[in-house]
């Protein structure tokens, strides 16, 4: 069932057209998959595979070799933790221990009402700020176990739904792929760019992590922000 | 293996096709094409080496051996397995490289032995041991393993490895043929690029990384390739494993003989391997003019067919309405009798020996033009292309196709019906600038690699051909093919005249039959047009086992053996075998069944024939076997056909006698004996010889040196191609025919096999053929009054003595030239309706995939492939029955979408169980037209 959308159909048929292979363009077309289903399925790996003009299991050969692709469904919210040396030593694993014992699931599981996943994740680049973590690859730092109850409580609730979108991709994706090209740029803060390109670039709720969100328990970070804002100058 | 491989060094001539640069991925360093060398030191000796070839070859060739995995001759290196690392001094010191990887430059000195190359090593094995279970034991591999051999003579000889081996579920299946232990697989990668970059079908790819790689299918994908045996071939540990030959035998307990697989005509080369006189494996052998140590899967896995339920044990004499066994003396008499009944009245026809090898088919040829008083015999079932044309057209060789500046197809599906031909011509198109044109009605395997392929309508190929040759401007559609791409063909001739060919022909077209539903009339007038493009040559596309054997020896109406005509060799034969030759041209398979349905044939003999399954007109085939008088078969197995027989003669299979082989390009190979014959069954020659002793002409062949003497004595073809020559151990290669001595001499080279390259072939010299306690025929002849009447034998004179010449002696005759211009093809307006195409495929209802357990459910189901709008236009959605209806018959089948497809024209695939072809194909018609509606819908 879960083959690319019209609307995705129509990005990967332009993603393709960017390139001298069909081939090139796997690894874009594969995020936008895992935008749509949060996942990659099977049919979408074989519907990526005749768009691209490869055998299904080279896609998936070569989706497997990276950790951020997944291949069973996920929930809604996918949070990793970061459990490198900067987070480790700032408490990581008890977080980690803690977020499995809140979510009753084991890294890699996911929340019987499909809400959660849990990861461990590898250095999230976000050191400054340690421990911290990703939901649906929106950073959250300085993250205790009290923290992480109210992060999960208002990912639950729906009160950071502006902030967190159901689940996604890196927006530094959508945009090195040149999906989020259009959109009105001409005040290019940051900022406006960066919503103006995810309001234009689909119908999936995206909202950048905005400016620096100051959350009672949890603390977002400029850093991300930093990032995108020279990603997006460096491609003007 | 033994341990002596470990310190003898396998040396090969290294013939690496030129490496360019693929579609995909950074390409290694191109080996120069040029012919320069350059000097370069391994291990402190100076060696000349060829400039850009990779270490590990140039290393090869100065006999020094380094050790490896990942690297295979046959294809390009990748440096995965990081084993061949060795020391090469540079600007910046000695630094380590991995030798398949890195080119020989002029002045380099390359340790392979050195303290800090051999440590390399040494960490290497240890590292792929890692996570290898050892499990040797129980291995398929032992014995024969790279892993172990290399392990044996460059391992560090312990490991530091304590903790816990990765486990994987143990073998799972990856297709019907081939188990997957991802345990002992080493990351090599051989399996992963024979898939993609040699056979093009990338069905297995690595997933996951680190130590979680494996090798893996996509889920419900299976490793469905027609060549997924090669890479059980060139595993080197045991991962891949192929079901037929698990825990069936161990290595060091196999016999081998070196020989040729018959189950097509590419004539490859192959290791057998037998175990308590049973054939258990066949691993390819690499052969540069033909296969480069390729199978397909139908050649590797069909030979249990020779001992499947169909075989035929014993003579079987019809009693009524059944066929009851008999002693081999009451079935001959009994054949020679109706025989010589038939040759008094009505005549006898002679159909099949494709099959045969080529001394047997001489004999049958002999015996049918000697004996039998007949010229109707032919080795083809009206399923090819008329001799005259095959045989008389400049022929070429695979090389030279490969080498050509351009090929055109005029051919089937030759990644079903040659598969290993496909391999070579792919590697010609990706790797060598080859340009490919197709003139073919459907799709087929080479559709993606031909620079244009023109779909034409069936039954119009003549007229395409046409077009294609002439330089008058296209008007509009000819045979359905757009004027644009009739240009587009036209320019690629044009390109390949001026581009021309480093040896061989500009230009090679490859013939046969593109469609058993249309005339072959069509291919003969196509191949003599294209016959006046500058330069060019063919290569046949015939598909069925030794039928280029059969051609060369005579199995043919109006040829004789050596590639004569029956006219202009009338003489020279008559004086040879001091007898009348048939008058007239005799009829060819089509003629003789048409004959034998009005009853005005005296009798049919056929020799490894199965016309109701290979006939295109079933119909008609149908007819011919049951208006027959007589029927005698000569076959292995108990097919379709064979059960109308009267007399039924069971002949010795491939593998159980000796013999040669003649392949597309009429290269003569050697054929060894590995096993004893199947029961009391004889080989064709002897059954030919034992048939003319009892219609009163002695041949007087006692072995098949006797007739390989006359073969080189009477056929122009075959003057010096001396026995022992083919039947040496150095004769890997065979000899193309014609060949003047110098070209026989230099064929004849010495090519130690690769145990690394190809692990489980015996790497010491080759048996060639069986004990000699096995040659012994185990038959006891029960002694029967001859039934003939004396007056019934035919008086010939004495065959003058050998060699003679001088006063009367007859010139040699010429042999076939130039095909004559076919006569036009009537012009009968075909029927309306859809074009019918009907090709085979490799796993089919054919005797020899059925009568081996293992293939026999790998046939697909029927199906009718025809264009989208066709269903659409009678509302009928893909999967639902429709009926075919022509005017020979009716077929109900699914219906199938292709959009690849002309709007006109529906495919179906040959003889598959359940629903042939052969019901609705109108032999006599240009080209099968039917109508097509819905199931239920009229009917």
């Amino acid at each position: 069932m879960p083959r690319l959308n019209p609307d995705n159909l129509q990005r990967a048929l332009d993603l393709i057209a960017l390139y001298p292979q069909p081939r090139s363009a796997l690894i874009p077309i594969l995020h936008i998959l895992q935008e749509q289903d949060g996942y990659l399925s099977e049919d979408g790996m074989n519907h990526v595979g005749e768009l691209v003009g490869l055998e299904a299991v080279e896609v998936r050969g070569t989706a497997s070799f990276y950790d951020m692709f997944h291949f069973e469904p996920v929930g809604r919210y996918l949070i990793a933790v970061c459990t490198n040396i900067a987070c480790m030593l700032q408490g990581a694993y008890r977080l980690l221990e803690h977020a499995e014992e809140r979510l009753g699931v084991a890294p890699g599981g996911t929340t019987a009402d499909g809400m959660f996943t849990l990861e461990d994740a590898e250095c999230l680049a976000l050191c400054g700020n340690a421990p911290c973590l990703t939901v649906n690859w929106r950073f959250f730092g300085d993250v205790d176990p009290e923290g992480f109850d109210a992060l999960t409580d208002d990912l639950r609730n729906g009160r950071l739904d502006d902030e967190v979108p159901p689940h996604g991709t890196l927006i530094r994706v959508r945009r090195s792929v040149g999906l989020a090209a259009a959109g009105p740029t001409d005040e290019a803060t940051p900022q406006s760019a960066e919503v103006g390109a995810d309001v234009d670039a689909g119908p999936a709720p995206h909202r950048s992590t905005g400016p620096a969100v100051e959350l009672s328990t949890h603390r977002t970070t400029t850093a991300t922000n930093v990032v995108d804002a020279a990603h997006l100058e460096g491609r003007q | 293996m033994s341990e002596d491989t470990r310190n003898e060094v396998p040396v090969r001539l290294v013939r690496r096709p030129l490496v360019t640069e693929s579609a995909v991925g950074t390409p290694p360093p191109a080996p120069a094409a040029s012919g320069e060398t350059v000097n370069i030191t391994i291990d402190g000796r100076s060696v000349e080496a060829k400039a850009g070839q990779w270490i590990i070859d140039a290393a090869d060739e100065a006999g020094v051996y380094i050790p490896r995995f990942c690297y295979h001759p046959r294809m390009k290196p990748v440096g995965m397995c990081r084993m061949c690392l060795v020391e090469v001094e540079g600007p910046r010191g000695p630094t380590l490289m991995p030798a398949c990887y890195n080119p020989v430059a002029d002045g380099m000195t390359i340790h392979t032995k050195s303290d800090k190359a051999v440590k390399a090593q040494e960490g290497v094995l240890e590292f792929l041991l890692v996570n290898h279970p050892l499990d040797c034991p129980v291995c398929d591999k032992g014995g024969e393993c790279p892993l172990q051999d290399q392990t044996l003579a460059y391992g560090p000889g312990e490991s530091r490895f304590v903790e816990e081996k990765r486990h994987w579920e143990k073998p799972i299946p990856i297709s019907d043929l081939v188990y997957l232990d991802r345990e002992r697989c080493i990351q090599c990668g051989r399996c992963v690029r024979f898939a993609d970059e040699v056979a093009g079908d990338p069905f297995i790819d690595f997933a996951e990384r680190g130590d979680r790689t494996e090798v893996a299918i996509f889920a419900g994908q299976p490793y469905g390739s027609n060549f997924s045996g090669n890479v059980v071939q060139i595993c080197p540990v045991g991962a891949l494993t192929a079901k037929p030959y698990r825990f069936k035998a161990r290595p060091w307990d196999l016999q081998q003989v070196e020989s040729t697989c018959t189950t097509c005509a590419v004539g490859c080369r192959s290791a057998v391997q037998a175990s308590s006189n049973e054939v258990t494996r066949l691993i390819g052998v690499d052969s540069d003019p033909v296969n480069w140590g390729w199978l397909c899967d139908k050649g590797r896995f069909a030979f249990p067919a020779a001992a499947g339920s169909t075989r035929l044990s014993v003579p079987l004499v019809r009693e009524g309405n059944e066929l009851v066994e008999a002693t081999w003396g009451a079935a001959l008499a009994r054949a020679a009798e109706g025989l010589a009944r038939a040759r008094r009245s009505g005549g006898i026809g002679v159909i099949g020996g494709a099959r045969l090898p080529n001394e047997d088919a001489y004999v049958w040829s002999k015996t049918a033009r000697m004996v039998f008083g007949t010229d109707s015999v032919d080795a083809q079932l009206g399923d090819g292309v008329p001799a005259e044309t095959i045989l008389g057209l400049p022929r070429a060789t695979i090389d030279e196709a490969a080498r050509a500046a351009l090929v055109i197809t005029v051919a089937p599906d030759i990644k079903e019906e040659l598969p290993v031909l496909y391999l070579r011509l792919r590697h010609a198109v990706r790797e060598q600038g080859t340009q490919l044109v197709e003139l073919t009605p459907a799709p087929t395997g080479l559709t993606p690699y031909a620079a244009e392929t023109a779909f034409y309508r069936p039954g119009e190929l003549a007229a395409l051909a046409a077009a294609v040759a002439s330089s008058e401007p296209v008007t509009g559609d000819v045979a359905g093919v757009a004027g644009a791409t009739i240009e587009a063909v036209r320019a690629h001739v044009a390109r390949a005249a001026e581009v021309g060919s480093p040896s061989g022909p500009p230009v090679v077209v490859v013939l046969g039959r593109p469609s058993l539903a249309e005339s072959e009339a069509q291919v003969a007038a196509a191949a003599h047009v294209l016959a006046g493009l500058p330069g060019v040559k063919f290569l046949s596309a015939l598909r069925r086992g030794n039928i280029h054997g059969a051609l060369d020896f005579g199995l043919s109406p109006g040829v004789l053996p050596g590639r004569v005509g029956l006219d202009a060799g009338r003489e020279w034969f008559e004086y040879q075998w001091g007898a009348p030759l048939p008058a007239e041209r005799g009829f060819d398979t089509a003629a003789m069944l048409n004959e034998s349905s009005r009853g005005r044939m005296g009798a049919l003999v056929l020799v490894g024939a199965d016309p109701l399954t290979d006939f295109p007109d079933s119909n008609l085939a149908l007819r011919g076997l049951l208006g027959a008088r007589f029927v005698v078969a000569v076959d292995t197995h108990l097919n379709a056909s064979v059960r109308h027989a009267d007399v039924v003669l069971p002949a010795s299979a491939w593998a159980e006698r000796r013999g040669t082989f003649t392949n597309v390009e009429g290269r003569i190979t050697w054929l060894s004996q590995l096993v004893v014959e199947h029961s009391v069954s004889w080989p064709d020659w002897m059954i030919a010889s034992e048939l003319a002793e009892r219609m009163g002409v002695n041949l007087a062949f006692t072995c098949l040196e006797d007739i390989w003497a006359e073969i080189e004595r009477v056929s122009p073809l075959h003057h010096g191609v001396h026995y022992e020559l083919l039947s040496g151990i150095r004769a890997r290669d065979g000899v193309v025919v014609p060949a003047d001595a110098a070209t026989i001499a230099q064929t004849v080279t010495s090519r130690p096999l690769d145990p690394m390259a190809d692990p489980g072939i015996a790497s010491a010299e080759l048996h060639r053929i069986a004990p000699s306690a096995l040659l012994v025929t185990s038959v006891e002849m029960t002694p029967e009054p001859d039934s003939i009447d004396p007056s019934d034998h035919v008086a010939y004179p004495e065959p003058p003595p050998s060699g003679a010449s001088g006063e009367g002696v007859p010139a040699v005759p010429r042999p076939l030239g130039a095909p004559p211009v076919p006569a036009p093809s009537g012009a009968a307006p075909l029927a309306q309706g859809l074009r019918l195409v009907t090709r085979r495929t490799m796993w089919d209802g054919g005797t020899q995939v059925q009568a081996a357990a293992q293939l026999a459910g790998l046939a697909p189901d029927p199906a009718v492939r025809v264009n989208p709008a066709v269903l659409a236009e009678m509302g009928t959605a893909e999967g639902e029955m429709v009926v075919l209806r022509s005017s020979r018959g009716k077929l109900t089948v699914p219906a199938a979408a292709d959009a690849s497809l002309p709007a006109g024209t529906a495919v179906l695939t040959w003889n598959l169980p359940g629903g042939s072809a052969g019901d609705l194909v109108d032999s006599a018609a240009v080209a099968t037209t039917v109508t097509i509606e819905a199931h239920g819908g009229g009917s």
